[in-house]
């Protein structure tokens, strides 16, 4: 078999908003299947990195390219969870039919049920219908996708949006935050599933986190973000007080708790304890 | 005026029969025009009033019916039809909201405060165009709670185009809209023009609000725009099933309306908002009721996971 060819690739790219470089000449090759988290304080442009990515913010320079394409906006092959506030209490609608809407959501007029009939349309229709239950069960939803999205807790709605980002059986997963505001049962369930999909789908994942505990076991890689520049390795690479302290150009302190956790102490925008913040 | 309309209902009981009923309420032309002008509005009121509350766009809707109120005004004052000066304002409203609550590159048409200055000066823009046309209080009445009885056969041609042109392209929008309205960050993500939709709909949600106006009047709109739609979210989380619900409300609401305001001396918006307000209080006691009722399994089952 042949080498696997990079699903991402970053050649030099630099995002510049207004006056600030968020971060700048970022390289980068996401293989199939690997699991990257996106780390860095608040600001340094963590979620700009996955809208770069999306097409949706554009570079100053170097290059992005996603499969193989440089202007990827609006493919199937990416699954995208935005960072979020949970839903409305009163957002009446389904998880189910939010999965659904990651399928038929982009398209424009309605089927009409009899004469849908007439080119396919009916089974399109129930082909559809089978993948979104086969995606609610893979995240474990079954038991509560009829009801209502606003009832349901955040790690419940957390899942069913990781339905709806997979259900076109993308290629690249972008995932921001998804672990913020779940407890720390939800945090550890959540990053299992995602590491299922990775290495069960050959899904390569980028993820977002403030906290990089949870994910730690599942981690190939970090990529950390910090004042305009990037580095990127194992996570006991980067998670090091040699690296932390050179990228914060200021003594950092990593400690690491019996348990296995990752503490790190001394970032300039004050105290970060990995495990639980609170900082913003 | 008003003896003839009181002689008039002492004369007309409704029937047992309900063939007989339906006959005496279409027994004359202006009743045939107010319940087709009432079911094509019922039409289109359900399914946008369905995106506009699930979008939290209530205010926005109110607003343009306040809109519509100098619209109809100004026509009236420069001659021309109330529905091109309903229409031309809504569609100017609901543009210039989407303008001044865009913030960033992105529509925030909810933002409160550029539809509250655009309500309220457009309710003064009413009250200059009807001291300028020096109208009837009688027009202005009109506007307000509505001509049901009033509609000619004009009008009935100009909802009737109005109301299927709306509906057809909300069915071409429908689920991408959908999308954009529960889920904007990813339906852009994934390509879904997300301004293009926010403008289409505020202009489809204009026209509606011109289309209705006519019928229900400006202070009565919820009648027909919200409160199906409110209710029928209350019964169901299936989006299709919500919009046929809301739809049938509407058209029951209407017909309703239409019928007891018939052979009964109360106006017709009254009736309307009455019954429209009874079924969603129901609407809401039984899921108030169901959710009593479930409580202790759902409190047993969160015990359970964690």
């Amino acid at each position: 078999m042949d080498v696997k060819q990079p699903v991402i690739e970053f050649d030099g790219a630099t995002v510049t908003l207004g006056e600030r470089t968020l971060w700048h000449d970022v390289d980068l090759r996401v293989l199939p299947g690997e699991f990257i988290a996106v780390l860095g304080p608040n600001g340094a442009g963590k979620s700009t990195l996955i809208k770069a990515i999306l097409g949706l913010i554009p570079l100053s320079a170097g290059c992005i390219r996603v499969l193989g394409r440089t202007n990827q906006q609006g493919s199937t092959e990416v699954g995208y969870l935005p960072q979020r506030h949970a839903f409305d209490a009163d957002t009446r609608i389904r998880g189910r039919d939010l999965v659904q809407l990651g399928l038929s959501g982009t398209r424009w007029g309605l089927p009409l049920p009899g004469l849908r009939r007439l080119w396919g349309g009916d089974r399109t229709a129930r082909a559809e219908a089978k993948r979104v239950q086969e995606v609610i069960e893979l995240v474990g939803a079954a038991a509560y996708a009829d009801r209502a999205i606003g009832e349901l807790s955040g790690g419940e709605q957390q899942r069913l949006l990781i339905a709806q980002a997979l259900v076109t059986r993308p290629r690249v997963l972008l995932l921001d935050e998804p672990l913020d505001s779940l407890d720390l049962t939800s945090q550890q369930a959540v990053s299992a599933l995602i590491h299922r999909v990775a290495t069960e789908f050959d899904v390569a994942v980028l993820l977002v986190a403030h906290d990089v505990n949870a994910i730690l076991p599942y981690l190939d890689r970090v990529l950390y973000i910090a004042r305009g520049q990037t580095v990127l390795g194992t996570p006991h690479e980067v998670m090091s007080e040699e690296t932390l302290s050179h990228l914060y150009d200021t003594p950092i302190e990593v400690l690491h708790t019996r348990d296995g956790r990752i503490v790190v102490v001394g970032q300039p925008e004050g105290v970060a304890y990995h495990a639980h913040d609170h900082d913003h | 005026m008003t003896m003839i309309t009181s002689a008039l209902t002492l004369l007309l009981q409704p029937s047992w029969n309900p063939i007989e009923t339906l006959r005496l309420l279409l027994e004359y032309h202006f009743m045939q025009n107010a319940f087709l002008a009432g079911t094509l509005i019922a039409l289109l009121a359900g399914p946008v009033g369905y995106f506009m509350v699930l979008r939290g766009q209530s205010f926005l809707g109110h607003a343009l019916s306040h809109v519509g109120f100098a619209g109809a005004a100004g026509a009236v004052w420069l001659g021309i039809s109330p529905v091109v000066g309903l229409l031309i304002f809504g569609a100017l409203a609901a543009l210039g909201i989407g303008a001044l609550g865009e913030r960033g590159g992105r529509l925030s048409v909810e933002s409160d405060i550029a539809i509250g200055t655009v309500l309220v000066f457009s309710l003064s823009l009413g009250l200059l165009f009807i001291r300028l046309a020096s109208s009837y209080a009688a027009n202005i009445y009109a506007f307000l709670f509505g001509t049901v009885l009033g509609i000619r056969d004009r009008d009935v041609a100009i909802i009737a185009v109005m109301a299927v042109l709306g509906l057809l392209v909300l069915a071409v929008i429908a689920r991408p809209l959908l999308f954009v309205s529960v889920d904007p960050a990813v339906a852009a993500a994934r390509g879904v023009p997300v301004r293009l939709l926010a403008y289409a709909f505020l202009l489809l949600l204009a026209l509606s609000v011109a289309v209705a106006v006519q019928v229900i009047g400006v202070l009565l709109i919820f009648a027909l725009l919200v409160t199906p739609a409110a209710t029928a979210q209350q019964l169901t989380t299936r989006p299709a099933v919500a919009i046929a619900i809301s739809t049938s409300l509407a058209l029951i609401v209407i017909w309703l309306g239409l019928a007891v305001a018939y052979f009964t001396d109360y106006p017709v918006g009254f009736v309307v908002t009455t019954i429209a307000f009874a079924f969603y209080l129901i609407a809401r006691a039984r899921r108030g009721w169901r959710a009593n009722a479930w409580r202790p399994a759902r409190m047993a089952r969160a015990g359970g996971a964690r």
